[in-house]
């Protein structure tokens, strides 16, 4: 396939950024799309030109690394995966690609198509944990019996990998999505109830005010999200908050 | 030849880490905020003990390399997490766990280490429970099992095909409470370049910050590393892109020592590769293999037609096919552990009946799965008489709760439905088993410098046994680094804060620069990555699942060249103060390359067969790994003079007095 990619360059956190075309030949349907832009880079490299920074990691949809906002959606056209998962066979020869970073006030540029997204750890780091000593002298783990459905449901909710596919493709730029599979994680578990109330109180203030937007119940997020995060569990979120505040 | 302090404690196995435990060094709680850890890495190892050490007081600072502790590589992980809590009350115990772990190393880990990992293992699950890890539960809410290969026993703990995943995000959520309160200083974006010591013994780091490039120093009391395995020295992996082996080799080239290099595991269950611009090799987990059956075509001529496309293997009968690890396995058949499950497929494919375009590829086949669950589930619901279609369709249901994300990975990469057709996969490089050698401890030859996790080489022998990594990373970080650390650390009381204007880290910042430097001002012709993809081929194909006297002396010529050439003619765009990641891959290979010539090195040095290492002069008569015990039941360590190729040997014995040394069969 031969293809017209368009590329946001950025040099820096406070550098004006710009779309820039650039063409790439030859391209194998099996490819993945990141493998499409390490063959673009290398030829970058070739003509002494600086290659295209961009997140990536494990590249098997898991480390929630690899971002890209491409022809505008959150990780490209194929549903429930991550970019890295994004194989070429989902685009014909001859089209032109816009290429992105994820954009959101809270996820400022440091380079190109990498984003800076701290905002996700600050808001864990506000409560997403439970407060349990690390020491080993926990009690039994059968001790805790846990509800097949419930327990698949926290895993459900556990399973967001923190790429922040559902703030970019939010038009609001809200991270509830994701805020709120930390607190369902949890909020469907025995383990951790008595600092529930806390923990929700403590992460939606800590949204609030890293920058993020409110939600309209669009339900992009949803669609956008590869790791099928259910917009249930904003709800569920919501009535944890609510609670949290009658109490 | 010197022999290694390998420091294991007097006393029966079963009460080694009790006694030891018991007379350890402690350091008093008040003293402990007057104390600095410095922790490289923040995978299942680093993550744990980054948590657990500021738990206990110390003042930590941690370093990873992402932009998150949780995007570490751990987080990949899929298959599950080995206890012996005999929750199923299949015979499970400790010593079991021991047992199996040592065996399937193929006798070449140290005993007391891994009964210490059989002991606390339990505690492991207990401490993910309590943290809120959403393991598999069964009806009754109890945790539920399954099994790995080569074990007789239902001992893994999972979280769907996610289990890495969730372990990390419960040491994640640990350190996150550590952060918060201002006990953990997180380094994201932050690469260890090099280790600085005083006076012998480990102070400090110096790093570079990877989005102003800003090089820096940080000392401390004591430096752990916690970097994760060197599996891509072999440039196609199933590591993540990142996963380097730098910090290792750094502390190699100041003193520590390099275990057993040549261990790596070559894991039997990935997908295949497809193309050259190929960057990375997918893992199907291993727990497929509880289900799946594995088979070639039993006749070449079908093994050819499927190769050039003019069959489909639904269309090859039962009778045709060759289900060769149930021929020559019978009591593990498809759960032989992985060396052995990796060089069957290996030997049936250079044999000609390999099934992809390549020949590079065996089948793993579910139908015979779906059929017996889908009538056991249709006596579940009370259908008799069910027809075909429906059994499929409830077998299906269950394959697709099992692995389902697994199945669409799959398809997704391929483009084919794998509950109709069968999985292909083909061996791919996974696991190192070697590393930087640690004492019992957990210390490296360097006072002061621990390594943990899948950096070190201590309790899996040459080969790895699924699930038993995960256990290992948080054994070590919950459990035993923060105990044998403190023993160590009583003495530092009262040295005080580590200065960092000293000569020390200006020469080793020096060193750093200059290196850096010289990627930048290097007017070379080859990108980094030209360079990386040329020593994997010469790792792969002499260096890889079969070894021999020939190829591992090429090797290690052929790497040298390489490492010649990348050296004159890298090309590095970009320059030292901004975020620039080819300057990142180019310290990294330049790494890879030396490590390259020591694992090959290792290889020829070690002249029989055992585990993930196979020499193709070490076979009995029915073609399986011969072992050496006689010779070569040592631990390889090896000591830096300069150049990988003048690296000194010295070898750590090592004792069975707990299991006796047998051949190990799987017949
Ligand atoms: C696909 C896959 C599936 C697996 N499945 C299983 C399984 O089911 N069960 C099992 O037991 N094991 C499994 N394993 C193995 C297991 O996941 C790993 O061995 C284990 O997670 C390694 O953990 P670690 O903490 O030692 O290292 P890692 O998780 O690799 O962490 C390394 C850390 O070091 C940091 N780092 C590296 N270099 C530097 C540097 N120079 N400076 C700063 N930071 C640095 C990184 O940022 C990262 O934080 C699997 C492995 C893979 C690849
Ligand atoms: S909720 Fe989905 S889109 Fe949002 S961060 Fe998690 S995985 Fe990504
Ligand atoms: S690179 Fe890890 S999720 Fe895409």
């Amino acid at each position: 396939m031969d293809l017209t990619l368009k590329i946001w360059r950025q040099k820096g956190p406070q550098d004006k950024g710009q779309m820039v075309e650039y063409k790439v030949t030859d391209i194998s349907e099996h490819m993945s799309f990141l493998e499409m832009m390490d063959v673009l880079n290398e030829s970058l490299v070739a003509k002494n030109e600086e290659p295209i920074a961009f997140d990536h990691d494990c590249r098997e949809g898991i480390c929630g690394m690899c971002s890209l906002y491409i022809n505008g959606e959150a990780h490209g056209p194929d549903r429930g995966i991550t970019t890295c998962q994004l194989h070429m066979r989902m685009f014909k020869n001859g089209d032109t690609i816009y290429i992105e970073p994820f954009r959101a006030k809270a996820f400022p540029v440091i380079k190109d198509l990498v984003v800076d997204r701290m905002a996700f750890e600050r808001i864990q780091q506000a409560g997403g944990f439970i407060s349990v000593n690390t020491s080993g002298n926990t009690q039994d783990a059968n001790a805790i019996p846990i509800s097949k459905h419930n327990a698949d449901l926290s895993m459900d909710a556990a399973a967001c990998i923190g790429c922040g596919a559902c703030v970019a493709s939010c038009k609001n730029s809200s991270a509830m999505l994701f805020v709120s599979a930390k607190v369902s994680q949890f909020a469907l578990l025995p383990q951790g109830k008595i600092e529930a109330a806390d923990r929700v109180r403590n992460m939606v203030s800590q949204m609030d005010l890293e920058g993020f937007g409110n939600c309209t119940n669009t339900g992009a997020c949803e669609v956008e999200c590869p790791k099928g995060i259910s917009l249930e569990n904003i709800a569920r979120m919501n009535r944890e908050y609510l609670k949290a505040s009658i109490i | 030849m010197t022999t290694l302090n390998s420091r294991v404690p007097e006393g029966p196995i079963k009460d080694k880490w009790t006694l030891y435990k018991d007379k350890i060094n402690l350091v008093n709680p008040a003293n402990k905020r007057n104390i600095d850890i410095i922790v490289i890495g923040t995978g299942l190892a680093g993550g744990s003990a980054a948590a657990t050490l500021a738990e206990l007081g110390y003042s930590v600072k941690a370093f990873a390399y992402q932009d998150s502790p949780r995007r570490a590589h751990s987080i990949a992980a899929q298959g599950g997490i080995n206890a012996s809590k005999n929750y199923m009350g299949d015979g499970d115990s400790n010593y079991r766990l021991f047992y199996d772990t040592v065996k399937g190393g193929d006798y070449r880990s140290r005993e007391a280490n891994v009964y210490r990992l059989a002991e606390v293992s339990g505690n492991i699950i207990d401490q993910c429970v309590a943290q809120g890890v959403p393991f598999a539960r069964d009806y009754g809410g109890l945790l539920d099992n399954r099994s790995f290969g080569g074990v007789l026993v239902s001992r893994t703990f999972y979280a769907k095909g996610q289990t890495g995943q969730q372990l990390l995000l419960g040491a994640y959520a640990a350190m996150n409470r550590q952060i918060a309160r201002g006990k953990i200083e997180m380094f994201n974006r932050h690469e260890m370049l090099d280790i600085v010591k005083i006076d012998g013994k480990a102070r400090g780091i110096i790093a570079r910050d990877l989005i102003s490039g800003k090089i820096e120093r940080h000392s401390a009391h004591a430096v752990v590393i916690a970097t994760g395995g060197y599996g891509n020295v072999y440039y196609l992996s199933t590591n993540a892109m990142g996963s380097n082996a730098t910090a290792a080799w750094k502390i190699h080239k100041k003193g520590a020592y390099f275990a057993n290099p040549c261990f790596t595991q070559i894991h039997p269950t990935c997908i295949p590769r497809s193309g050259d611009y190929q960057s990375k090799l997918t893992l199907m987990s291993e727990s497929l293999r509880n289900d799946g059956r594995i088979w070639v075509p039993a006749k070449i001529e079908d093994a050819k037609a499927i190769q050039q496309g003019k069959l489909k293997p639904t269309e090859i009968a039962e009778e045709d096919r060759d289900y060769y690890l149930e021929r020559r396995y019978p009591a593990f058949g498809n759960l032989v552990p992985r060396d052995v499950a990796s060089r069957a497929a290996k030997e049936r494919c250079d044999a000609g009946y390999g099934v992809n375009a390549t020949g590079e590829a065996v089948y793993l086949d579910f139908k015979a799965a779906i059929h017996r669950y889908g009538r056991e589930q249709a006596k579940i619901h009370g259908i008799s008489n069910p027809s075909e279609e429906k059994i499929i369709e409830l077998g299906e249901g269950i394959i697709e709760a099992k692995y389902g994300n697994l199945f669409q990975m799959y398809e997704k990469i391929i483009d084919e439905n794998p509950y109709k057709t069968p999985m292909m996969i083909y061996p791919a490089t996974h696991y190192t088993m070697g590393g930087v050698w640690v004492d019992y401890n957990l210390m490296t030859t360097v006072p002061g410098l621990y390594c943990i996790g899948e950096a070190n080489f201590s309790d899996h022998g040459a080969n790895r046994l699924g699930a038993s990594a995960l256990m290992q990373g948080l054994a070590d970080g919950y459990f035993v680094l923060p105990y044998t650390i403190g023993d160590y650390l009583s003495d530092d009381i009262r040295t005080g804060k580590i200065a960092t204007d000293t000569k020390e880290f200006d020469e080793v910042e020096k060193e750093v620069k200059d290196r850096l430097e010289f990627f930048i001002n290097n007017k070379g012709t080859h990108s980094v990555d030209y360079f990386h993809k040329k020593l994997g081929l010469v790792m792969w194909n002499k260096v890889g699942m079969a070894r021999n006297e020939k190829h591992l002396k090429e090797a290690i010529q052929e790497i040298q060249e390489i490492r010649e050439d990348f050296w004159k003619n890298v090309k590095v765009p970009g320059s030292l103060n901004e975020f620039n990641q080819e300057l990142e891959k180019a310290g990294r290979v330049a790494d890879f390359l030396e490590l390259g010539e020591l694992f090959a090195k290792d290889a020829l040095e070690r002249e029989e067969s055992c585990g993930g290492h196979f020499r193709e002069e070490h076979v009995t008569e029915d073609g399986e790994a011969k072992r050496d015990d006689k010779n070569y039941a040592y631990v390889a360590a090896w000591e830096y003079t300069g150049k990988p190729s003048e690296a000194i040997l010295h070898k750590e014995q090592l004792e069975f007095k707990d299991i006796e040394l047998k051949t190990r069969s799987y017949k």
